[in-house]
C-alpha cells in the first residue's frame, strides 16, 4: 500500500491527477456540445470539480441541468442570466439577488461565469454556496473558462460532420459535365440508327442521374449501388463501344450490405478514365468484385490503365486538394469516418501495372442500414 | 465397421461430395462478361435458393443419421426431434423472420447490439454464440466419426480427427466463398441420397410381402418391444416421460431461431418479405426431408433389429446393405454414406464459419499488446479454435448419443436468444440489464446443465430427465428474469426504441420503413 501511494507522488500529486480525472470525465459529455443532455451529464462531475454545494449549467435563456442543493431557486435562474448577459464577466450573486430567506441554506450565494465560444456567450456555469469567497469566484471563472474550451472543440466536431456532408453533397453533384456532354452526344447518335437502343439509354441516363441526385439517406444498399455502375457503364459503352470490357463478379450473399451512398461509383468511374487514357492498344479491361468474407464484404474495382505512382495516391488519400481524385479521398475519409480507421480504402497500383481499389465494409454496424 | 458393408463405395462417395463442395464453393460465383447480363449477376438470391441452402445447412448428421437411430430404438416418441426441428421454423416464421432481417442484423451480437445499443449485451451475445456453436458441432464430430468408421473402419476417434481437418481446410481456405450455393447443393444431394434408397427399401418390403416386426425378438425389457409401446408418442417413464416430451417439444421449437449458422444465412434475403417467403419454403423442404427417417426407423425394426441394441447411429448406412443384396445394395450404400459425409460437412463448415466470424471479431481480432492480427488470420485462428474444442471434448467426453448433444444445443438457444428475440422484437420494455440477466440466467442454467450431462451420470431419474432435457424450466426462468428485471429498470429503456420497433415492423418500401427524406 505505502509503495503504492508512493508511486503515485506526493498529495499534491495526487489531488492534481483526481482534478485531471474529474475534467476528463466531465469532457466527454461537454463536446457533445451544451444540451440539456449533456449538460445533465456533466454537471455532476463539474459539481466536484468545484467542490461547491450546488453547481447549474445554463444556456443563454435558462436552466439546462442542475446538481446538489439550492434547487429551490430554479425560477430565480434566468433573470441572473440575463444580467450576466447584460454585461459579460463573473458575477457573484447574494441572497437578496436570490431572494434566499431561509437561513440554515447551503446555496444562499451564486457565481455565475460565462461560457464563450468564439467571442459568444453561450451559456453559464452557476456555483451555489453558503459564502461567497474569492476562491470560489475564481475556481468557477477557470472552470467556466475550460467548459468553454471544451464547448470550442464541440463546436469544431460539428463543423467537421457538416464539412463531410458537404461534401457527400458536392460529390453527388458532381457527375462532371463532360459525362453528361458526352452520353446526351452518344446517345444523339443512336436517334437515327437505332431509335430502340437511344430510348433505353436516355432511359438509364434518367434513372442514374435520379439516383446520384437522390436527397434522403446516408446509405444504400450494395445492389443498388451496383444498378446504378450499371447504368453509368452502359452509358459509356454507348460512347466507347468494344473498349470498354467489364466483368462483374458478385456473391449474392452482400448484395443486402448497407454502404455509404455513392461509394463505389466514383471508384468505377476513377478505373473507367484511367484504364482508357492508359494504353491505346490494350485497356478498357475492368474487373470488378464483391466478395463474401466472414463477417465483412469486400468489393474490388480493378481496371488494366496506366496505373498511377503509389505516392500520388498516397497524398491523395491524405486529403491534398489539389489532386485531380476528388473522388478517392472523398470516399476513404467517408469510410473512415463510418467504420473507423480500420476500414480505409486500399489502392494496389504502380505506373503502367493498373490500379485495383479494394473496399472493405462490415456487413453490419450500428446506426447503417439503408 | 458395419458388417456386410463393404469400404469402397463410401470412399467413394465421401470423395465425390468433399470434390464437389469444394468445387462449387470456388467456382460458383456469378460472373459476367457483358453489361447486357449484369442484372442476373447482381440478381439477388431467390427465397427458393436460399431455403434450400438454409435446409441444407441445417440439416446435419443428427438429422440424416441420428433420428432413424433413436426412433428405431426408442420408438415413437422419439418423433418429436424431427417434428420439433420442423416447427422451430414455424416458430421463427410467425415471430422473428422478416422483423429480424428488417433489422439489417448479421449476426445475433449484431442485433442484440441494434436493439438495446449495449456492448456488453453485445458480448454476452457473443459467448453464447460460441458455446452453442461448440455444443452444436460436438455431435457432428461424433457422428462423423461413426460415419467414417463404418463405412472405411478403423477406430472411431481417427475418423474424427480426419473429418475435423477436412473442415478445417475447407474453411480457411475460403473454400466456402459462394456458401449459398454449396448450401443448397448440399440440400438437393442428403435429399436425393435418403430418398432413393427409401424408395428402393420400400419396394423390397413389399417384394417381401410387408413382413411385420417379430415381437419381442430382443428379449431385453429395457426397450420397449411390443409395437403397440414402440409406437406411443409419449415417452416411457409416467410423468418423467411426459416431462421429457415436451422438454424436448420446448427445446426444439424455440431453439431454432437461435441457431447462429441459420440465423446469418438469413442476411442473404434482399428483404423481411424475401425472408417470409425462405422460411416458409424452408419449413417445406426440411419437412420433406424429415419424412424419411422415420421409414428407415420402421423398415430396421423389421430388417435390423440387432442394430437396436448397439450402433444405432448406423442403421441408415446398414440397411440397404442388409436388405439389398449385391451391387444395388454398394450403390445405395455409397449414396447414404455420400450423403451423411455431406450432411456432416455442411452444418460443421456452417457453425465453424459462424463460430470463427465471432472470435475473429470479438477475440483472435483484437490487439495484444501492440500486436493485431489482420482480418483474414484473425478468422483463420478463430476457425482452428472453433474446431478444436469441440474435437478434443468429442474425443475425451463420454458416450452421449448424438441426438441427445443437439437436444442440449437446442435447449440453451431456447433458454438465451428464443427469450431475447421474442421480447426484443415484441416487446418495447425490454432493457440491456434485464437483456443480460435473462441471457445468463438461462445460459447457466441450461449450460451447466449440458455439461453436466456430457460429463456424469446421475442416478437419480428426476434429476437425470432434468438435467438431459432442461428447456421445460430453463425457458420459463430466463424469461421471467428478462422481463422482471427489465421492469425494474423501467428507466433505462433506450432512447431509440420507438424508431428501431418502426423500422423491424413496417414493411420495406413503406413511408413508414423507410428512412426520413
Amino acid at each position: 500500500m505505502s509503495r503504492f501511494r508512493r508511486r503515485l507522488g506526493t498529495d499534491a500529486d495526487r489531488l492534481t491527477f483526481r482534478t485531471l480525472h474529474t475534467a476528463a470525465l466531465a469532457a466527454p459529455a461537454l463536446r457533445e456540445g451544451l444540451t440539456a443532455a449533456s449538460a445533465e451529464r456533466a454537471v455532476r462531475h463539474l459539481r466536484t470539480l468545484l467542490g461547491s454545494p450546488g453547481v447549474a449549467l445554463t444556456d443563454t435563456t435558462g436552466l439546462l441541468a442542475w446538481d446538489g442543493a439550492g434547487d429551490q431557486h430554479h425560477d430565480r435562474v434566468p433573470s441572473l442570466v440575463a444580467l450576466v448577459l447584460e454585461r459579460p464577466g463573473t458575477r457573484a450573486f447574494d441572497r437578496h439577488d436570490l431572494h434566499c430567506v431561509v437561513g440554515s441554506c447551503p446555496a444562499r450565494t451564486a457565481v455565475l461565469s460565462p461560457l464563450v465560444v468564439d467571442d459568444r456567450v453561450v451559456g453559464t456555469l452557476a456555483a451555489l454556496a453558503p459564502e461567497t469567497t474569492a476562491g470560489l469566484v475564481r475556481a468557477t471563472e477557470e472552470v467556466a473558462g475550460w467548459v468553454s474550451g471544451q464547448l470550442e472543440l464541440a463546436e469544431l466536431d460539428s463543423s467537421r460532420t457538416r464539412l463531410m456532408e458537404a461534401e457527400v453533397r458536392a460529390l453527388r453533384a458532381q457527375i462532371s459535365p463532360h459525362f453528361v456532354y458526352n452520353s446526351l452526344g452518344a446517345i444523339a447518335s443512336f436517334v437515327r440508327t437505332d431509335p430502340d437502343r437511344a430510348r433505353q439509354l436516355l432511359l438509364e441516363f434518367a434513372d442514374f442521374t435520379r439516383y446520384s441526385f437522390r436527397r434522403h439517406g446516408d446509405f444504400t444498399t450494395l445492389a443498388e449501388e451496383l444498378r446504378s455502375i450499371e447504368q453509368y457503364l452502359l452509358l459509356e459503352q454507348a460512347r466507347f463501344g468494344d473498349r470498354l470490357r467489364v466483368t462483374l463478379s458478385v456473391a449474392p450473399e452482400v448484395l443486402g450490405v448497407a454502404l455509404p451512398f455513392l461509394c463505389v461509383q466514383p471508384l468505377v468511374e476513377n478505373a473507367v478514365r484511367h484504364g482508357l487514357e492508359g494504353s491505346e492498344a490494350g485497356g478498357g479491361r475492368i474487373q470488378i468484385t464483391a466478395k463474401d468474407v466472414g463477417t465483412d464484404a469486400v468489393i474490388e474495382v480493378d481496371d488494366d490503365g496506366a496505373g498511377e505512382d503509389p505516392d500520388h495516391i498516397r497524398r491523395v488519400l491524405a486529403g491534398d486538394q489539389s489532386l485531380d481524385s476528388v473522388g478517392l479521398g472523398n470516399v476513404d475519409a467517408r469510410l473512415r469516418a463510418v467504420y473507423g480507421d480500420d476500414y480505409g480504402l486500399v489502392v494496389e497500383t504502380a505506373p503502367g501495372a493498373g490500379t485495383k481499389v479494394i473496399v472493405r465494409v462490415p456487413k453490419f454496424t450500428p446506426g447503417v442500414h439503408a | 465397421m458395419i458388417p456386410g458393408v463393404d469400404a469402397a463405395p463410401g470412399v467413394v462417395a465421401m470423395l465425390v461430395v468433399t470434390a464437389a463442395t469444394l468445387g462449387i464453393g470456388v467456382y460458383g460465383l456469378r460472373i459476367s462478361r457483358t453489361t447486357s447480363d449484369f442484372m442476373v449477376a447482381s440478381r439477388s438470391v431467390s427465397p427458393r435458393l436460399n431455403a434450400a441452402a438454409i435446409s441444407g445447412e441445417y440439416l446435419s448428421a443428427a438429422s440424416f443419421l441420428g433420428a432413424a437411430g433413436l426412433l428405431l430404438t426408442f420408438g415413437a416418441d422419439m418423433l418429436w426431434y424431427p417434428v420439433g426441428w420442423t416447427a422451430g421454423y414455424l416458430v421463427l416464421l410467425l415471430l422473428v423472420a422478416a422483423p429480424l432481417r428488417r433489422s439489417g442484423a448479421f449476426t445475433l451480437p449484431d442485433f442484440a447490439e441494434a436493439r438495446l445499443a449495449s456492448r456488453t449485451v453485445r458480448r454476452a451475445c457473443s459467448v453464447l454464440v460460441v458455446a452453442i456453436g461448440w455444443l452444436y458441432l460436438l455431435p457432428q464430430f461424433q457422428g462423423a466419426g461413426v460415419v467414417l468408421a463404418a463405412a472405411i473402419g478403423g477406430p472411431p476417434w481417427q475418423s474424427t480427427v480426419v473429418v475435423c481437418l477436412v473442415v478445417l481446410v475447407n474453411v480457411a481456405s475460403g473454400g466456402m466463398r459462394s456458401i449459398t450455393f454449396v448450401q443448397a447443393f448440399q440440400y438437393w444431394l442428403k435429399l436425393t441420397a435418403l430418398l432413393v434408397p427409401a424408395v428402393v427399401l420400400l419396394l423390397v418390403w413389399f417384394g417381401d410381402g410387408r413382413p411385420a416386426p417379430a415381437p419381442g425378438v430382443l428379449g431385453d425389457p429395457a426397450y420397449p418391444t411390443e409395437t403397440l409401446a414402440w409406437s406411443n408418442p409419449i415417452a416411457e417413464g409416467g410423468t418423467i416421460g411426459l416431462y421429457l416430451t415436451y422438454s424436448l417439444i420446448a427445446a426444439t421449437f424455440l431453439g431454432t431461431m437461435g441457431l447462429p449458422h441459420v440465423v446469418v444465412r438469413f442476411y442473404t434475403n434482399p428483404d423481411g418479405r424475401a425472408a417470409r417467403r425462405t422460411t416458409l419454403l424452408v419449413l417445406g423442404l426440411v419437412g420433406v426431408f424429415y419424412l424419411l427417417p422415420p421409414v428407415y426407423a420402421a423398415l430396421g425394426r423389421v430388417y435390423a433389429p440387432h442394430l437396436v441394441e448397439r450402433g444405432s447411429d448406423g442403421l441408415v448406412l446398414a440397411l440397404p446393405g442388409l436388405m439389398v443384396p449385391g451391387w444395388g445394395g454398394t450403390v445405395l450404400t455409397g449414396l447414404v454414406v455420400g450423403g451423411a459425409f455431406a450432411a456432416f460437412l455442411s452444418t460443421s463448415s456452417g457453425l465453424v464459419i459462424a463460430i470463427a466470424g465471432v472470435l475473429g471479431q470479438d477475440v483472435t481480432g483484437r490487439s495484444f499488446g501492440r500486436r493485431r492480427l489482420d482480418g483474414v488470420t484473425a478468422f483463420r485462428l478463430g476457425a482452428l479454435v472453433a474446431v478444436a474444442v469441440p474435437a478434443v471434448v468429442a474425443l475425451t467426453g463420454g458416450d452421449v448419443g448424438v441426438a441427445t448433444t443437439v437436444g442440449l444445443a437446442f435447449a440453451v438457444s431456447a433458454s438465451t436468444f428464443c427469450p431475447l428475440l421474442v421480447l426484443g422484437i415484441w416487446w418495447r420494455g425490454l432493457t440491456a440489464t434485464g437483456a443480460l440477466a435473462g441471457l445468463v440466467v438461462g445460459g447457466v442454467g441450461s449450460g451447466l446443465a449440458s455439461l453436466l450431462t456430457l460429463y456424469t451420470d446421475p442416478s437419480d431419474l428426476w434429476l437425470d430427465a432434468l438435467l438431459r432435457r432442461p428447456a421445460a424450466w430453463s425457458v420459463p426462468v430466463a424469461l421471467v428474469a428478462m422481463v422482471g428485471v427489465s421492469l425494474l429498470t423501467r428507466d433505462a429503456v433506450p432512447a431509440h426504441t420507438r424508431r428501431f420497433m418502426v423500422r423491424l415492423h413496417a414493411p420495406e418500401g413503406t413511408a413508414l420503413g423507410s428512412p426520413r427524406p
